[in-house]
C-alpha cells in the first residue's frame, strides 16, 4: 500500500439555507482545497463525492448532479454514501484510490443541503424508518437519540448536565471558526438544561443544526507529496464497521461498532495504547451525548467515563484530551456528509499547525476523526499523524 | 464575513446566508416541487406471520438452533449464524423498557403539548435484549423507567388490521414492579 497524505483543504459557510446551490457550494470547497494545496483541478485524477440522503436536497442521484461542482467531468468519479457517516466515509474513499495505487492525487468534495426541504429536514427522514414495523407509529428521528441517550445515561447514572458540558465547550471552540454556524463565547450549562425540551432527555441544545455546506480535501501520494512540502500529514489508520440494522435486538449503551472500527484503524496505523499515543479528537457530535457516547467507542476513556473527562475539563481545548476543538458539529454545524470539514480538515489543519484561533496548544502528532451514521449502526474512522 | 480574512485555515468561509423569511417574501430567487408518491411494502414470510399472529393477539418469534436466539422481530435467517431461522415460539404480551423517551415532536417536527411516550419494549419469551419499538399507556409519564414491567392492550378484535398497532400501547403490569 502506499502512504497518502493531505495537502489541502476548504469549507463554505454553515448555515441553516445558504443561496447557493449544492454544485456552487461543491465548487466554492473545491477551489479553497486546491489553493490551500497549490494545484490546479487538472492535477487531480480522479474524484470522491460525499453526500448524505438524497430526499434532503430532493435530487435523487444528487452525486451526478453535484459532479460538476466537485472538478469530476471526464473523470473517474463515485458518490459513497452511509448516512451520518459519510462525512469520515468519503475521505476512507479517497484515502483508498492513492493507498491503492489507482490514482497519485484525489480530491474528495462533501455536500449537504438541507434548507430547501420542507416542511422541515425531519420529513425526509421519516422514510428511513422501517416500512413494517416502525413506520406505523408515525416516528420522528429524535427518538432513536432520545432512545439511545436515555439508556446511556441510565446504564452509567449520568447527569444530564454532565452531558450539557459537551455543547457549552463545542459551540465556546467553535467562536474562533470562520464557517461556524451556532458559535457562542457566553452559552452556560444552565443555558442547555433550560433549552425546549424535544425528546426527553433530548433538549433544543443539546441538538446540533440542520446545515447547507460542503467541504473539500485533497490526498495525495507520499513521494508526490514530498515536492509540496517537507512535513506532510499523513493518513495513518482508516476503519469502518457497520452493526446489524435490528436496532431493537441490541443494547444501546455502547457502540461496539464504532469500537470495532477504531481497532482497525489502530491497528493500521500501529497504535496499542490510543488514550496515551493520540493527542486530539474529533468525535461525531451530532447531540450532545454522542461526543460522549463516541469518545468511549473510540477507547479513549473507559465505559461511562467520558463525562467525568468532559467535566474535568480534559477534553478542552487545553485539555490533556482536546476534544472537538473544531467546535464540532454542535457548533459549526451540520450539514451532514460536509462535516469532513470539522472531523477530517480539521485534523490535517491542527497537525500542520494552520488552525488559527482554534489551534490546539502542545504541537500535537496524533489525531482521529469519527463519524457515525444509519440507524444507530455505522462507525468511520481515521488517523492522522504529522 | 464571507471574504473576511482571518488568522489560519479555513481561511474564509464562501456561501451566502438566507432565512427562511428570505424564502416566504420571495427576496430569493427559487423554484418550488412537491412529489407524491405512494408505496406497497410486501412485507415478506416473516412479518406476513408476524402480523396475521399479532391480528390474533399473538406475538411470535423465530428461533435459531445454532444461536439459541429466540428473535423478535421475527426474521427467516439468522444474520448472526447466517442460515435458515427454524421454528416459530409463540411469546407472552409482557415484557421490560429497555429504553424510552416523551417526546414534544410529531413526525414532521412540530411541537405538541402532551408528550407521546416511545420506548424499545423486550418481549417475554424471547433472548434478552429482543423486542422492538411501541407506545407506552395508562400511566404518569413520569412513572415510566428503564426496566418497568409491561404488558400490551390490544385493540379490540375487530379492529384489528395486521399492524404493529393492532396494539395500542403497553402499560404497567399489575404487580410487575418491585
Amino acid at each position: 500500500m502506499n502512504d497518502v497524505a493531505v495537502l489541502g483543504g476548504g469549507m463554505t459557510l454553515f448555515r441553516r439555507r445558504l443561496k447557493e446551490t449544492g454544485k456552487e457550494l461543491s465548487f466554492q470547497a473545491a477551489k479553497m482545497a486546491l489553493e490551500e494545496a497549490g494545484i490546479d483541478n487538472s492535477d487531480i485524477d480522479m474524484v470522491v463525492m460525499g453526500s448524505a440522503p438524497c430526499a434532503f436536497d430532493g435530487i435523487h442521484m444528487k452525486g451526478e448532479n453535484l459532479l460538476d461542482g466537485a472538478g469530476a467531468k471526464d473523470k473517474p468519479y463515485v458518490r459513497v454514501f452511509n448516512g451520518g457517516g459519510t462525512g469520515v466515509f468519503a475521505p476512507i474513499a479517497g484515502w483508498w484510490h492513492v493507498a491503492s495505487g489507482v490514482a497519485d492525487m484525489v480530491m474528495v468534495v462533501c455536500e449537504e443541503k438541507m434548507g430547501g426541504c420542507y416542511p422541515h429536514p425531519q420529513t425526509a427522514f421519516q422514510t428511513i424508518w422501517d416500512p413494517i414495523l416502525d413506520r406505523p407509529l408515525t416516528p420522528n428521528l429524535v427518538w432513536l437519540f432520545a432512545m439511545e441517550m436515555n439508556r446511556y445515561m441510565t446504564k452509567h447514572n449520568i447527569k444530564k448536565e454532565d452531558i450539557a458540558r459537551v455543547a457549552v465547550k463545542n459551540k465556546k471552540n467553535a467562536v474562533g471558526h470562520p464557517c461556524a454556524q451556532l458559535p457562542d463565547e457566553k452559552i452556560t450549562v444552565d443555558d442547555v438544561l433550560n433549552s425546549e425540551m424535544m425528546a426527553w432527555p433530548v433538549n433544543r441544545l443539546d441538538i446540533s443544526p440542520p446545515s447547507d455546506g460542503a467541504s473539500a480535501l485533497i490526498f495525495c501520494n507520499e513521494k508526490k507529496a514530498r515536492q509540496f512540502t517537507d512535513d506532510p500529514v499523513l493518513v495513518d489508520g482508516v476503519g469502518w464497521n457497520i452493526a446489524s440494522s435490528m436496532w431493537t435486538n441490541r443494547d444501546l449503551y455502547f457502540p461496539q461498532y464504532v469500537a470495532n472500527a477504531a481497532r482497525m484503524a489502530y491497528k493500521m496505523a500501529g497504535i496499542r495504547n490510543p488514550r496515551k499515543e493520540i493527542d486530539f479528537a474529533e468525535p461525531y457530535d451530532p447531540f450532545t451525548y454522542k461526543e460522549l457516547h463516541h469518545m468511549e467507542g473510540l477507547l479513549l476513556c473507559d465505559k461511562g467515563e467520558a463525562p467525568i473527562l468532559t467535566r474535568e475539563g480534559v477534553t478542552e481545548r487545553d485539555g490533556d484530551m482536546p476534544i472537538c476543538p473544531s467546535g464540532g458539529l454542535l457548533g459549526v454545524g451540520n450539514p451532514i456528509a460536509a462535516t469532513m470539514g470539522q472531523k477530517i480538515c480539521e485534523l490535517y489543519w491542527q497537525l500542520a499547525g494552520k488552525a488559527g484561533k482554534r489551534q490546539i496548544p502542545g504541537d500535537p502528532q496524533v489525531g482521529v476523526g469519527q463519524a457515525w451514521g444509519d440507524i444507530m449502526q455505522m462507525g468511520t474512522v481515521m488517523v492522522l499523524r504529522r | 464575513m464571507t471574504e473576511e480574512k482571518i488568522q489560519g485555515h479555513p481561511k474564509y468561509a464562501p456561501g451566502t446566508h438566507v432565512s427562511s423569511k428570505d424564502i416566504r417574501e420571495k427576496k430569493v430567487t427559487y423554484t418550488w416541487w412537491e412529489v407524491e408518491a405512494q408505496y406497497a411494502y410486501s412485507v415478506g414470510p416473516a412479518n406476513s406471520r408476524f402480523l396475521k399472529e399479532l391480528k390474533k393477539g399473538n406475538i411470535v418469534a423465530r428461533k435459531c438452533k445454532p444461536c439459541g436466539r429466540v428473535i423478535v422481530p421475527p426474521r427467516m435467517f439468522c444474520e448472526h449464524c447466517y442460515g435458515p431461522t427454524d421454528e416459530w415460539v409463540y411469546l407472552q404480551d409482557t415484557g421490560q423498557v429497555e429504553t424510552f423517551s416523551r417526546s414534544y415532536l410529531d413526525p414532521d417536527a412540530n411541537r405538541i403539548e402532551d408528550p407521546i411516550l416511545v420506548g424499545v419494549v423486550s418481549i417475554d419469551g424471547a433472548s434478552p435484549k429482543h423486542g422492538f419499538m411501541h407506545y407506552f399507556g395508562e400511566m404518569d409519564p413520569e412513572d415510566l423507567h428503564i426496566g418497568m414491567k409491561v404488558k400490551a392492550v390490544w385493540k379490540p378484535e375487530e379492529e384489528r388490521t395486521g399492524s404493529i398497532r393492532d396494539i395500542k400501547y403497553f402499560k404497567p403490569l399489575e404487580g410487575g414492579d418491585e
